[in-house]
């Protein structure tokens, strides 16, 4: 038998999928439906000399990787809702300080500390917007395990590119679910490694000053160069700045470095879209049943088709419109009130034409429920 | 290296207040960091926010300036990552035990090598003078107008009982002791716990009636004794200086040393 | 062992913020803020090394050059 060959929760195809990339430190506070990722992290990364820490909270957590980071590692942490509310304020800092992490939020039913063990999407928009402040931010997520592997090694090469933290934005059902996966070969996926600066000791290093091609060099944390790292508005040597120019380009370098490569972020699949006339768009589990669906009533001839979103943020806005060009409906398949649907409803010409498919009751949504609102949709009653 | 090897010059004068104890901690820090002899590059200082977190950028190391009360959880990320490197902590008394408290006390327990010093001014100084966990009883300050109904804890006798495996305490006034403490702190494998009594002329002492800088200096000379003194027994009231634990515990990075080694043979 | 003699008081006007620490505090009343609020040595000759104002001062604005050692010396012990 293939000894890459596994099947296991997609909490574990996670870490394997960080390992994969060569991270060496994970932080983490437990909290379900995510405890599997630092239960696994316990238990492989001593094993490869790595580094594990359960420290006193999740805000803790964030702070001790982006430390960690900050010193030349690929690290990560994960959290569900609750523990995801209390990391914003470290992630905007990591933001700021352009410091790249993985923070994986395996996502639970309802707000507040609501159906910890059931199944929501309701962390979207808090995904986007959740620290304050303008900014930008990617945000990833997956409906099967081994696209829960590829987007997760994914998520590294991109922190690593544009360093800021990637949010992997996973639910319940795909983390705790079992599927067969095939653990790729080392190699078989290209790897993103720390830009380090060619700067030599001794010779002035600009920590925050990008290069032409928008990337910024590093020097690890107790190297050469000593410098300055802060979440106030900073200028090219990292020390605070009230100047209106510099706190002017600095959120403007933080934003343009992410929504200026909407498309090189995107990551979509897609279904039987050429010839479609009713598009589904949805993403995580809900994927899985949307293009349940889609198939099944391909099967009897209908003209549905499936964009299934990976990228969730930045947006893909030309993307969804040119698919969408020729729909005669968008329906968002979701697991929330209609996070993504704004979104959707922005990007096409005729807004009136998305309906949203969802569910909000912790329960995972079904083709059943889907059919039903294409049903409405359609005229043919409920 | 004379002290002015070890700061940025090019940001002074600093932005605190004419006699305000942030700059004569850095002082004497200076001259612990001096006397052992140790390397900037083997230095990381991560502060939090206020006017004790501005220290970090006065000083030539590796800096990293966080967010409010997280300092020592982004310092144990550091260490963690990197325990050849020497970390320093400087908070006020606000960031360390106000917001940041469930972060001290679990550093403490956690034992990870690093230098945790509270420079406890009694009140949040950035903000314009409001109380802080520390200023105690019956103290005025912006939120207190009618005086303060909130009690104080004690930094030691909480730093002892989480467990930090160095504790000491002095104030501004005593110089040398605070150079000498913060020295041994910093050499301790383990982690460190030095509070320093320091005085906020602007808000604290102004909205208490307790004088300029000179005179909060003198009223720690008045009213702190050394550990065990006889002027203790006299005068309970007075508060221990010295260095009340300093114990040899196993250290954290060095633990999970072990820890690797069990679960590669495993 | 040889009192270190007194070379200079090298006091930096810029960093001086005239909170009157230094004046305060020497043991042998040699410093003294001018019209500027600024520290300067009244009486250098009055001045016996022991480095209080340098070690005292919260804008690192004083260093006192000595005929033994420099700033880096530790002080006499016992001093406080």
């Amino acid at each position: 038998m293939n000894e890459n060959l596994k099947f296991i929760q997609g909490n574990e195809v996670c870490v394997e999928a960080a390992l994969y990339t060569g991270l060496d430190f994970f932080a983490g506070y437990p909290i379900t439906p995510s405890t599997e990722i630092m239960e696994h992290m316990a238990k492989r990364l001593p094993k490869i000399g790595g580094k594990f820490l359960q420290m006193e909270d999740e805000i803790a957590s964030l702070c001790a990787i982006i430390g960690a980071s900050l010193t030349g590692h690929k690290v990560m942490t994960a959290t569900s809702g609750p523990g995801f509310s209390l990391m914003q304020e470290a992630l905007g800092y990591a933001i700021v300080a352009e410091i790249p992490c993985v923070i994986v939020n395996v996502q639970r039913g309802g707000s507040s500390t609501g159906i910890p063990t059931h199944v929501g999407q309701g962390d979207v928009m808090q995904a986007r917007w959740g620290t304050h402040g303008d900014h930008a931010i990617i945000v990833m997520t997956a409906s099967n395990h081994q696209d829960v592997f590829a987007i997760t090694v994914d998520a590294f090469n991109m922190a690593e590119t544009y360093r800021t933290p990637v949010i992997l934005l996973f639910d319940e059902v795909v983390g705790h679910m079992r599927e067969r996966i095939f653990i790729p070969k080392k190699g078989e996926i290209s790897l993103v490694e720390r830009l380090r600066t060619s700067v030599k000791r001794g010779v002035d290093f600009h920590p925050y000053l990008p290069r032409e091609d928008g990337r910024l060099p590093i020097s690890d944390f107790g190297g050469v160069h000593r410098y300055n790292v802060t979440g106030l508005v900073h200028d090219m040597w990292g020390f605070p700045s009230d100047n209106p120019k510099i706190a002017y380009g600095l959120v403007r370098h933080l934003v343009d470095k992410i929504q200026n490569n909407t498309d090189k972020i995107a990551r979509y699949k897609e279904y039987y879209l050429e010839d479609a006339k009713t598009i589904l768009i949805s993403y995580g589990s809900a994927a899985r049943s949307a293009l349940h669906v889609v198939e099944n009533r391909r099967g009897r001839g209908e003209k549905l088709g499936l964009l299934e979103l990976q990228t969730l943020w930045p947006f893909p806005h030309s993307l969804v419109q040119e698919k969408c060009a020729d729909a005669k409906y968008v329906v968002v398949v979701e697991m929330n009130t209609g996070q993504i649907l704004q979104s959707v409803k922005i990007c096409v010409d005729r807004p009136e034409r998305v309906f949203l498919a969802n569910r909000i009751d912790g329960v995972f949504i079904t083709p059943t429920d889907i059919r039903n609102i294409l049903r409405l949709i359609e005229g043919k009653g409920v | 290296m004379a002290i002015k090897d070890y700061i940025r010059e090019r940001f002074f004068p600093h932005i605190w207040c004419p006699g305000c104890g942030h700059g004569m901690v850095l002082n004497g820090l200076l001259r612990a960091i001096e006397k052992i002899g140790l390397d900037k590059n083997e230095i990381v200082m991560v502060s939090g926010i206020g006017c004790s977190a501005r220290i970090s950028g006065y000083v030539d190391f590796h800096t990293m300036h966080t967010i409010h009360g997280r300092a020592l959880a982004f310092a144990t990320g550091i260490k963690m990552s990197r325990p050849e490197l020497k970390l320093i902590v400087p908070m006020g008394d606000g960031d360390a035990l106000a917001i940041g408290g469930n972060h001290f006390i679990h550093a403490a327990r956690r034992n990870m090598d690093m230098t945790a010093i509270v420079i406890n001014n009694r009140v949040y100084g950035m903000t314009g003078g409001q109380f802080s966990p520390l200023s105690g009883y019956g103290t005025m300050s912006t939120t207190s107008p009618y005086s303060n109904i909130d009690h104080a804890f004690d930094v030691v006798e909480l730093s002892v009982a989480a467990g930090a495996s160095f504790v000491g305490r002095t104030t501004t006034y005593h110089a040398q002791q605070m150079a000498d403490i913060l020295g041994q702190a910093i050499i301790h494998k383990g982690f460190s716990v030095v509070e320093i009594m320091s005085q906020c002329p602007t808000y604290f002492g102004r909205k208490n009636r307790l004088g300029s800088a000179i005179d909060m200096l003198e009223h720690f000379k008045e009213n702190t004794t050394p550990i065990g003194s006889k002027a203790k027994q006299k005068n309970p009231d007075l508060i221990e200086r010295g260095i009340f634990v300093q114990k040899k515990i196993p250290e954290y990075c060095d633990e999970y040393k072990k820890i690797i080694e069990r679960a590669v043979k495993d | 062992m040889d009192e270190p003699k007194l070379k200079e008081h090298v006091i930096n006007r810029d960093w001086c913020k005239g909170c009157g620490i230094c004046v305060h505090f020497c043991p042998k009343k040699v410093l003294e803020l001018d019209d500027g609020d600024k520290a300067f040595a009244k009486r250098p000759e009055d001045c016996i090394c022991c480095k209080l104002c340098e070690f005292m001062c919260p804008d690192l604005a004083i260093e006192i050059i000595s005929s033994r050692g420099t700033a880096r010396r530790a002080p006499t012990k016992g001093l406080l």
